[in-house]
């Protein structure tokens, strides 16, 4: 388990401030400590200081996971986000879009979501930018990236895609193996 | 006192409780009751004279019926019985020919007759209970009735005649017999139906004891069909739990236990060895509840995750999405035990978003039992897939931190997951084997051994475990059990100001690996049992066959299937007093013995500075187990041992029995190596050490110098430095070579 490089912060904390924006600040400095990133096995895990020295004491290859991952490192240096950090990202997100009940298993099962299953969404959404899926019970789904803005979503035709899917609850028993 | 036969007092009418009451005889009596014979000579009757008038008016209209075969109603009497014609029984009342009827009330009457009817044509009567409509199919049970009869009366008198009867009496004594119980028959049937039933049992009791080896052996080869093994079991055991009357002369009582147990194998599919088991374990009526409660699956529960909602809204969200639930019960304000469900609940968007977790019932017992509270350190031994781990998590409000450690690393998969989805923050996962853990870390508040089991509480889950199952793995699985809760005892730290406390669990029934396990820590322990809070289940066990448990062990909890309704499973509670660990005098094993005295022998070579807290007799052992982790390679010990004093020791300690035959070994290498003198003295003072010595000097010099050698060293067990030894060794030395 290591601290995360320069390089590394700075690639993980633009991806996250395309969804949450500046709100990354919280993130680190919360009420009840201090919370830190680190890198362990490709993997990059938030967690609480406390529990930080707890697990200096484990082994590197006995270590299997600490606090909460948020997301990976591909080969190539790019920053994965999983859907385990939907939790701490869903508090703080910007741009939030509302799917129908009819199209919400659609969308748990990995298929983007179209004009027709829009419920809501946030105002002065740009094209491209991160946001986070809710139901319309305000439960967080997952993330997606809005693949037109509010505009063009009210003109197009209902059967256009309109948030490309990133990661979705779904993925817990669809993909389980993948998160460690 | 009577009821006031009072036909002017109100009877309350209307749908509620009251008017459910019985009605009061004297209503009924008005039916019956012709108005002019209500009045003899110049006295009014009395409340007896009126009920015999209404006997006589009955009587006098169908004396014939008294004829009818005993087995219930006669067929006129199944007409009014019915449920469905309940308005044609005041029509019929003329009919009814039992005197004793008369004096109940309408729904008692027809409730009676339910039962009768029951007994004997269960499908008539449900078709009667469904079908009210008109007076055909009155007719047509009529005819049923009246085909039955015939036959009935034939046999009874074949059964008088004979002895042996066919199946079909025998079912007519069973139901005779419990419709005795019922109803007032005549003294004359009821004494017949005795005799028949007690000539039933010793026809039974004759059958199955008929079956010598020759006939068992015939058995094996002609497969038995269930239903006469089912009877037979049954059979088996009512005389077994009436052995002195219903016995056979002659037959022993382990012939019997002989055939059910392998009639209870073939029946159920379970291995010689588990049926013996369960036949110790278990009284036989309970036994056969035990078995049948096996065969079926427990109910699904959930437990709702309070970090992310609470249980009434999440029901509410089930609810609406078309899942049949309840809540678990009073024990538990998290668990909701569904029923059915028209979606499936292990991929609903509440369980994906975290807001439950599919979990058996008996898996909430050790937590709440375990208790976490906030702000607390707490090791979970052995966490897949991680249910535990997450209800720990949130009665500590994502506070403090757990470790979630397995030895399995792909069943580690699942408990990332779960802490993930159910947003559990303050968890660290590992992998280790639960017995390196003291040396990992230590010094936790609360631990949780949920050990790894030969799962004979969970067969409803595991079919397979009837049969896979032998003596040899309950004993492998004891002894790791046994190895797993020393390491847990070890890993509390008996200091904490809020905790000291381990839950020690396994979803068995077995005595070996439940009361054995853990009476062998209190022995070998500074530890105690407390109560597990939990007010309901089986207490454990004092006494087994041949084992004697301490008396403490009444305080751990045992949980039934076919009690509890949960999976079989074992909770027992223990405190830590403190963080010394016992001496040997506590442990009988030879080697720990022989270890101790070659420990002596061989004195501080390497003392710890930490060693203070020891007592004196245990640092030998572990400054022996020292210079053997110094000579040998040993390179898994993090550097962290050496400032946990407290750690260092019991991890010593708790690696001391396991090892106390490496020392002998390890010294006779190394010391080949290094310390020729030291190797000389150990096994000098091994005057029992085995196979390993080489005899290099004389028996007779070796006795010479022992005695002078223990003198020597025992003055110093506890005050000799490192050096200081090295120092008398080579004194030592020079005097043998002197010599």
């Amino acid at each position: 388990m290591r601290p995360l490089t320069d390089e590394e912060t700075k690639t993980m904390f633009e991806k996250l401030s395309k969804y949450i924006g500046e709100n990354i600040r919280l993130l680190i400095d919360r009420p009840d400590g201090t919370y830190c990133f680190r890198l362990h096995n490709d993997r990059v895990y938030y967690m609480s200081e406390r529990i930080l020295k707890l697990a200096t004491n484990i082994s590197r290859d006995k270590l299997v996971s600490v606090g909460t991952c948020f997301g990976k490192f591909t080969k190539t240096q790019k920053f994965r986000l999983h859907i385990t950090a939907l939790d701490f990202l869903a508090p703080y997100a910007k741009f939030k879009v509302w799917v129908k009940p009819g199209s919400e298993q659609s969308f748990l099962y990995g298929n983007h979501i179209m004009k027709s299953g829009l419920g809501r969404i946030t105002e002065n959404t740009a094209q491209y930018q991160g946001v986070v899926v809710y139901s319309m019970a305000d439960v967080p789904l997952g993330f997606g990236v809005a693949a037109k803005t509010t505009q063009e979503c009210r003109m197009v035709d209902p059967m256009s895609i309109v948030v490309f899917h990133q990661a979705d609850i779904g993925e817990y028993i669809r993909s389980e193996d993948t998160l460690t | 006192m009577g009821r006031k036969l009072d036909p002017t007092i109100k009877v309350k009418r209307g749908p509620g409780r009251k008017a459910r009451k019985q009605k009061g005889a004297e209503t009924e009596l008005t039916k019956f009751l012709v108005e002019g014979k209500t009045v003899v000579g110049r006295k009014k009757l009395s409340s007896r004279a009126r009920k015999r008038a209404v006997k006589r008016a009955q009587v006098t209209k169908e004396p014939k019926q008294e004829e009818k075969p005993k087995k219930g109603f006669s067929d006129e009497n199944n007409k009014w019985l019915k449920p469905a014609q309940r308005k044609r029984k005041i029509e019929q009342s003329e009919e009814a020919e039992d005197s004793d009827s008369q004096w109940e009330d309408d729904d008692d009457d027809n409730e009676e007759g339910f039962i009768n009817k029951q007994m004997e044509e269960e499908d008539d009567d449900d078709e009667d209970m469904v079908d009210d409509y008109g007076a055909d199919e009155g007719d047509d049970q009529d005819s049923d009735g009246e085909e039955l009869l015939p036959i009935e009366k034939a046999a009874r008198k074949q059964k008088k005649q004979t002895s042996v009867k066919p199946e079909s009496d025998d079912d007519d004594d069973e139901e005779e017999e419990e419709e005795d119980d019922d109803e007032e028959k005549e003294d004359l049937k009821e004494d017949e139906d005795e005799e028949d039933t007690v000539q039933a049992n010793f026809d039974e009791t004759e059958q199955f004891k008929l079956p010598g080896a020759a006939d068992r052996a015939k058995e094996g080869l002609l497969q038995m069909d269930l239903q006469t093994i089912h009877q037979r079991i049954r059979d088996n055991v009512d005389v077994l739990s009436h052995f002195t009357e219903k016995r056979e002369e002659g037959k022993e009582r382990s012939e019997y236990l002989s055939l059910l147990r392998s009639d209870l194998c073939t029946y159920y599919s379970y291995n010689e060895f588990l049926i013996s088991k369960l036949m110790d374990l278990f009284p036989l009526s309970e036994l056969i509840d035990f078995l049948e409660a096996n065969e079926i699956q427990r109910p699904v529960t959930i437990r709702t995750n309070t970090l992310k909602t609470r249980r009434r809204d999440l029901a509410q969200a089930l609810i609406n999405r078309g899942v049949n639930l309840d809540p678990l019960g009073k024990w538990s304000k998290v668990g909701l035990v569904i029923y059915d469900s028209s979606v499936p609940i292990g991929a609903t968007p509440e369980y994906l978003s975290g807001q439950y977790m599919l979990q058996g019932a008996s898996s909430f017992l050790p937590v709440m039992a375990l208790s976490p509270q906030e702000g607390e350190s707490v090791l979970d031994m052995s966490a897949a897939p991680g249910g535990k781990t997450t209800y720990m998590a949130q009665l500590m409000r994502n506070t403090g931190m757990i470790v979630a450690n397995d030895a399995n690393a792909d069943r580690l998969k699942s408990v990332v997951g779960n802490i993930h989805r159910l947003g559990v923050t303050n968890a660290v996962i590992c992998n280790y084997d639960g017995r390196q853990f003291p040396k990992v870390m230590g010094g936790f508040d609360r631990v949780l051994l949920d050990a790894p089991c030969s799962g004979t509480g969970v067969i409803s889950k595991d079919p397979g475990v009837k049969t896979s199952k032998d003596e040899a793995d309950i004993l492998r699985s004891a002894h790791l059990q046994k190895e797993l809760i020393l390491s847990a005892i070890d890993s509390v730290n008996a200091d904490s100001p809020t905790g000291g406390y381990l839950v020690y669990c396994t979803c068995s029934i077995m005595v070996e690996e439940n009361e054995w396990v853990v009476d062998y820590a209190l022995k070998k322990r500074n530890v105690k049992l407390v109560p597990t809070g939990l007010d309901f289940g089986n207490e454990g066990f004092i006494r087994f066959k041949e084992r004697r448990f301490h008396p403490s062990l009444k305080l751990s909890r045992r949980f039934y299937p076919h009690s509890q309704n949960m999976d079989g499973f074992f909770v027992a509670k223990l405190k830590k007093l403190s963080n010394t660990i016992p001496t040997a005098p506590k442990e009988t094993e030879d080697e720990v013995e022989s270890t101790k005295t070659e420990t002596a022998a061989s004195s501080e070579q390497i003392q710890k500075p930490e060693s203070k807290q020891r007592k004196p007799s245990s640092t030998p052992e572990k400054s022996n187990m020292g210079k053997k982790q110094k000579l040998k390679q040993k390179k898994s010990e993090p550097p962290i041992i050496r400032k946990k004093a407290g750690v260092k020791s019991e991890n010593k300690k708790s690696d001391g029995p396991k090892k106390a035959k490496i020392p002998k070994l390890d010294g006779e290498a190394s010391k080949k190596s290094k310390k020729p003198d030291i190797k000389q003295k150990v096994k000098e003072l091994n005057g029992d050490s085995t196979k390993e010595e080489k005899k290099e000097k004389s028996q007779l010099e070796k006795k010479k110098n022992k005695m002078e050698r223990k003198k020597l060293l025992k003055k110093n067990i506890n005050r000799m430095g490192k050096n200081k030894f090295r120092k008398l060794k080579n004194v030592l030395g020079q005097q043998e070579s002197g010599q």
